[in-house]
């Protein structure tokens, strides 16, 4: 397979960040009311996941490793403020829906964990497919969490009425315990077809995929403590 | 004017959960509630860190981020106030009291990345709060974190000892018994003064 489209396949399915990573649950719980919502949030994160790959690629060489977190902290910091005032201006429907989630980004695993294991390590190229396609399974994950939470909770698919009216859709599944029941089906599901997921890192590891700040190596004991 | 500082702390602890009904500080949340122990510590460390970040995140943005036209560059300055701020209080505990150290040290760099930080410090801003909410709103909030995540490691050591179906084990069940404390603290909702 070329290398390029290696990167989106691994990105959308093999390596999908919030189905089988599971990183970047904030956003994936918070959002995911609707369909549309999951679009939004992944695209602007699709973005700032792109453009911090390839800057950071580009300085990778530059960057002296012992600062390198804050200094990966302050470029997505600065990606996301940039995103977060286009979106203002130009998309102010989606800029209100998804609120205060869009600077959180900053926060978000997946980014810094691309940075950390993939961009600062590869050409700037290859780092920008790999960004759009972490970008695309992440979107893929929210848009998928967010249909299913919008048809049982508002009967809704997209917006558009699939439900009939006599069927009475189930409230509590637009509301918050309505995020944490359908990602806990997600993996139940990935679970019972047996499709490996990193969830011990999420339930065993709190800094799951090590982001910024965690001074102890991924995955030893210090870190997960 | 006492009312309504009570009520900014009670709606951070109770009616706006940081954890059950904003999803922040999840990646924590589902990670240290394994252990009791560790679970009260980086609670401890939790709000002892989040109030301090919304006292100076707030005295920052009113004091030269506003006067200075420059409230777009809040979400930049923040992080690296709190990233600052969280080495600053693990240097400080470490040098003057080895106690408080030991028992909080190692969850204070997990707090950098913990977005309930932020989101206090952004969500303070949005609503306008002058210094005085700001702390009660994130003491409040950090309050809330501190209830949830001490009560699921509650919930947790029951389940240990539960012969669950194969597919439910580990992250499944942990996120079920989220949903229904999610459910529960819903009920706080009806609170109003």
């Amino acid at each position: 397979m070329n290398k390029y489209v290696e990167r989106l396949y691994n990105g959308l399915v093999k390596e999908n960040p919030t189905l089988v990573l599971m990183l970047g649950m904030c956003p994936t719980l918070a959002v995911s009311t609707r369909a549309a919502n999951g679009i939004g949030m992944g695209l602007s994160t699709l973005a700032v996941l792109v453009l911090s790959n390839l800057v950071i690629s580009l300085l990778r060489k530059m960057i002296p490793d012992q600062v390198r977190l804050p200094a990966y902290i302050v470029i997505v910091a600065s990606l996301v403020t940039v995103t977060e005032l286009l979106m203002e201006a130009y998309l102010p429907a989606v800029y209100e829906a998804l609120g205060i989630y869009i600077p959180l980004i900053v926060v978000n695993c997946i980014i810094l964990g691309r940075a950390e294991a993939y961009a600062n390590k590869h050409a700037p190229l290859l780092s920008v497919f790999d960004g759009i396609g972490m970008g695309l399974g992440f979107t893929l994950a929210l848009t998928l969490a967010g249909a299913v939470r919008e048809l049982l909770g508002s009967g809704t698919f997209f917006g558009l009425r699939v439900l009939p009216a006599s069927v009475e859709p189930i409230g509590i599944f637009i509301q918050p315990p309505g995020a944490f029941l359908v990602i806990a089906l997600f993996i139940i599901i990935m679970n019972a077809i047996g499709i490996k997921t990193r969830q011990r890192q999420l339930v065993e590891n709190g800094c799951s995929g090590c982001c910024a700040g965690c001074t102890a190596p991924c995955g030893t004991k210090e870190a997960g403590k | 004017m006492n009312h309504n500082l009570l009520l900014i702390i009670i709606s951070g602890a109770l009616i706006n959960n940081v954890v059950l009904s904003q999803f922040l500080g999840i990646c924590s949340f589902l990670g240290v509630s394994q252990q009791m122990k560790a679970s009260v510590s980086l609670g401890g460390a939790v709000i002892f860190v989040v109030t301090i970040a919304s006292a100076v995140a707030s005295l920052l943005y009113t004091y030269v981020l506003a006067p200075l036209g420059l409230d777009f560059m809040k979400t930049i300055v923040f992080i690296l106030v709190i990233a600052a701020l969280v080495q600053i209080v693990e240097m400080f505990l470490k040098k003057k009291s080895p106690a408080v150290y030991q028992s909080l040290g190692i969850f204070l760099p997990l707090i950098t990345t913990n977005c309930a930080v932020l989101g206090v410090a952004l969500t303070n801003v949005q609503n306008g709060y002058n210094f005085i909410e700001s702390v009660l709103s994130g003491f409040g909030t950090a309050l809330g974190y501190t209830l949830a995540i001490v009560l699921l490691a509650g919930i947790r050591s029951r389940i240990r000892e539960e012969d669950l179906p194969a597919p439910l084990r580990g992250a499944p069940i942990v996120l079920i018994a989220a949903a229904l404390m999610s459910i529960a603290f819903m009920g706080f909702a009806g609170l109003s003064f």
